[in-house]
């Protein structure tokens, strides 16, 4: 795998194969010393136009597991809204001899921009690009919902005939268009669930059925419930009146908790906004998969580090 | 005076003559001229068109030089076969002062590649708040009789409905860039499945077409003429296409562009295809061709807007809008009209000639190549084709999505008020071309 800059063009074999690897990864952290040597040499710059903690720190955390270097450009309050910052920065990094680039932009399609650009030769992991994709955090949910499903049987496997359900502000997530593509690929039935105005208009030609109902969606008694983070600009931009409304139609309240299946599990990509589209009785409960999720991303992108900088196609691994 | 004969060169009608061009004025058409004289320019097997007239060109100077100067602009229109482009209003300053046009219009005067016709602000500074001195630019040496906002719409309806009122007292028009502003902000292209998936701010259709909907009513009710700038929607053909059997006073253009490239071309992120209006669906693309056909569509101007290449050299949400496209005009609609069979080189001319000029109030291009009229010949290799590439471009920016494409056709010789621009398919130099 030369770089990641989507989910929208894996194959199923490529994703289950960026699954199993995790898998193995996950398993170096429950070692004494959770470290493998496997990218001794290896630089790593982590560029992240755009501030994401949580991410940034992930894929730090993961490189680090596999003994790679890592450098981190957080170039947050600096010039970067001009376009030339990207070109400037990226050779400015390929000129200090990184082997592969993490990117968070706020712009969509700048991983696609700088892997096709000429302007270096790294590796392009994509963390993030605008309203586009995210990658590795539909890597990991994916993972996350074969992990509570299968368990240590887990190694092999797809997502055929899981249900997942993706509730929020589907118009704006590079979160859901990765799970979109990815869990499709592997087999899943996606439904998502949200206000006509936070529904992409050309949904039908989605692999996809919409609708507005979360109640309904939720006597459907799905797999897997998805709910994303409803974003501050969004409650400022009519999109919809207010919070009160969104959570009373869209969130995922204690009493619509109470009445979920047993077994459907419950995802949310952080940081959450609790009382708006979660309560903290579905984020603090067993059926909760919010806390594997963090955990799981590191696994996912020690697999996606791996497969990018080892020239390795994956498949001895 | 320059005395010139133009040798067998095939006509708007298929005959071929040979046409001889005297003190800034075709004197005589006729077969074995002699040469008596003349600088001879053998075109046996060339098309003869009239000289290309542009509508909408954005030539930056005063104020972004960088990108490109009434010297550069005009020679790349020299090279597509123009001998008019009309210089949009968005300079800095705006040219929205008597001052401003008549500097504009002296600067194309003096390098002698192409006239230079002003268009001039509708608005103050192009902010939408009040009317400019429409009369003194109507009544100053640069005699502009074209008015747009262009890269901004005149959204205000109360304004766009004084603007279209007043313009009609100097025999002017009012060109509108149709954009309803809040239902594009941020907007980066078509709105539908693609800028859905690509996670790409939409710019739907809907926001060119209430606006010109509104606009052609507006017009019927003050009884004026509006020029509605590049149309890109198969809807907005649709209300042209209605306003026009209502009897309503307007015209409409088209860009190259559009006629050839669908907005599937942003898949790529490359900023080259990102323009504004938006590329749009195969559908629209095939609609604007058969609007442009049928008269619907009365013109092709190239909304020729320079860039520098760092404009372009970022991702596609940070990059500028807008694309060069004087250089490419005349190959892209043999391409997409000539070559399909949706017009022939008289269809040609009308579109990018004759009805231009009409629309624009430029004198001399009522009667295409006759005798009697003034010397604006443009000689067409049509059988060529090459791929396009930058030796093709001539002013100073790079901005082509047309580049690695191949195209038809290849201009060998422009005559501009009876003094040759191009000749032998190259550029003639800026000293000789110059009047001053
Ligand atoms: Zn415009």
């Amino acid at each position: 795998m030369r770089h990641l800059l989507s989910t929208r063009d894996l194959d199923r074999t490529t994703a289950v194969r960026i699954l199993d690897i995790a898998e193995d990864m996950a398993d170096v952290a429950q070692r004494a010393v959770p470290k493998l040597p496997t990218l001794r040499g290896k630089t790593v710059a982590n560029l992240f136009f755009e501030d994401s903690t949580r991410t940034r720190l992930s894929f730090e955390a993961a490189a680090k597991r596999l003994s790679a270097e890592v450098i981190t450009f957080s170039a947050k309050g600096s010039s970067v809204s001009k376009g030339e910052s990207l070109k400037d920065t990226a050779q400015t990094i390929a000129a200090m001899g990184m082997d592969a680039v993490v990117l968070r932009h706020s712009a969509s399609g700048a991983a696609a921009t700088l892997a096709g650009s000429g302007w270096i030769d790294a590796a392009v992991v994509n963390a993030g690009d605008g309203t586009h994709e995210h990658p590795t955090q539909g890597l990991l949910d994916a993972y996350s919902i074969r992990k509570r499903l299968h368990g240590a049987a887990s190694r092999g496997r797809d997502l055929d005939g899981v249900r997942v359900t993706i509730v929020g502000d589907i118009v704006h997530s590079r979160v859901a268009r990765s799970n979109v593509w990815l869990l499709t690929t592997l087999g899943a039935e996606v439904s998502l669930v949200a206000p006509a105005t936070l529904l992409p208009g050309a949904i039908d030609s989605w692999p996809v059925t919409a609708s507005h109902d979360l109640d309904a969606a939720i006597a459907a008694k799905p797999d897997a419930l998805m709910m994303l983070r409803v974003q501050a600009e969004r409650m400022t931009s009519g999109f919809f009146p207010n919070e009160r409304e969104y959570a009373r139609e869209w969130g995922l309240s204690a009493e619509r908790f109470a009445r979920l299946d047993a077994d459907t599990m419950v995802l949310h990509p952080g940081p959450m906004n609790r009382g708006l589209e979660i309560s903290s009785a579905a984020a603090d409960s067993a059926r909760s998969v919010v806390l594997d999720q963090v955990t799981n991303g590191v696994s996912i992108r020690m697999a996606v580090l791996y497969l990018v900088l080892s020239g390795n196609d994956g498949t001895d691994a | 005076m320059t005395h010139l004969l133009i040798t067998a060169a095939t006509l708007l009608d298929g005959s071929r003559a040979d046409l001889r061009v005297r003190d800034g004025v075709i004197v005589e058409s006729g077969s074995g001229l002699a040469a008596d004289g003349a600088r001879v320019i053998d075109s046996d097997g060339l098309q003869a068109l009239p000289g290309l007239v542009d509508l909408h060109t954005h030539l930056r100077e005063p104020g972004s030089e960088q990108s490109e100067t009434v010297l550069t602009g005009t020679r790349a229109a020299a090279a597509g076969g123009f001998t008019v482009v009309h210089a949009m209003a968005n300079t800095q300053p705006v040219q929205d002062t008597a001052g401003v046009v008549e500097q504009v219009a002296s600067l194309g005067a003096q390098h002698g590649y192409a006239t230079v016709r002003p268009v001039g602000a509708v608005t103050v500074g192009l902010a939408g708040e009040r009317l400019s001195e429409i009369g003194a630019m109507a009544g100053s040496r640069a005699a502009v009789r074209v008015f747009s906002d262009d890269g901004k719409c005149v959204s205000d309806a109360l304004l766009l409905r004084r603007a279209l009122e007043y313009v009609k007292t100097f025999d002017g028009v009012v060109a509108q860039h149709a954009q309803e502003p809040r239902l594009t902000e941020g907007a980066q292209m078509n709105e539908g499945a693609l800028s859905s998936e690509l996670g790409l701010a939409g710019w739907p259709a809907v926001a060119e077409e209430s606006i010109i909907a509104r606009d052609v009513l507006l017009a019927q009710h003050v009884g004026a003429r509006l020029h509605i700038c590049h149309v890109s929607t198969a809807g907005s053909v649709d209300i042209v296409r209605w306003a026009k059997a209502r009897g309503i006073d307007v015209t409409a253009e088209v860009t190259p562009h559009h006629l050839l490239l669908t907005e599937q071309l942003a898949a790529t992120y490359d900023p080259r295809y990102k323009v504004n209006p938006p590329l749009r669906r195969e559908e629209d693309v095939l609609a604007l061709r058969a609007a442009l056909a049928d008269g619907t569509i009365d013109v092709v101007a190239t909304d020729h807007a320079p860039h520098p290449v760092e404009a372009k050299e970022c991702a596609w949400p940070e990059a500028a809008v807008g694309m060069v496209g004087l250089e490419s005009a005349l190959a892209v609609v043999q391409e997409s009209m000539v070559e399909t069979g949706l017009l022939d080189w008289a269809g040609v001319a009308r579109v990018l000639s004759t009805t231009p000029a009409r629309i624009g109030r430029v004198a001399g291009y009522d009667a295409p190549l006759a005798v009697g009229s003034p010397a604006n010949i443009t000689l067409v290799d049509a059988a060529a084709r090459g791929d396009f590439d930058l030796a093709r471009l001539h002013g100073k920016s790079v901005n082509s999505p047309f580049l690695g494409r191949s195209l038809p056709g290849r201009v060998m010789a422009v005559v501009h008020d009876g003094r040759p621009t191009v000749l032998e398919g190259a550029l003639l130099p800026t000293e000789e071309v110059a009047t001053a």
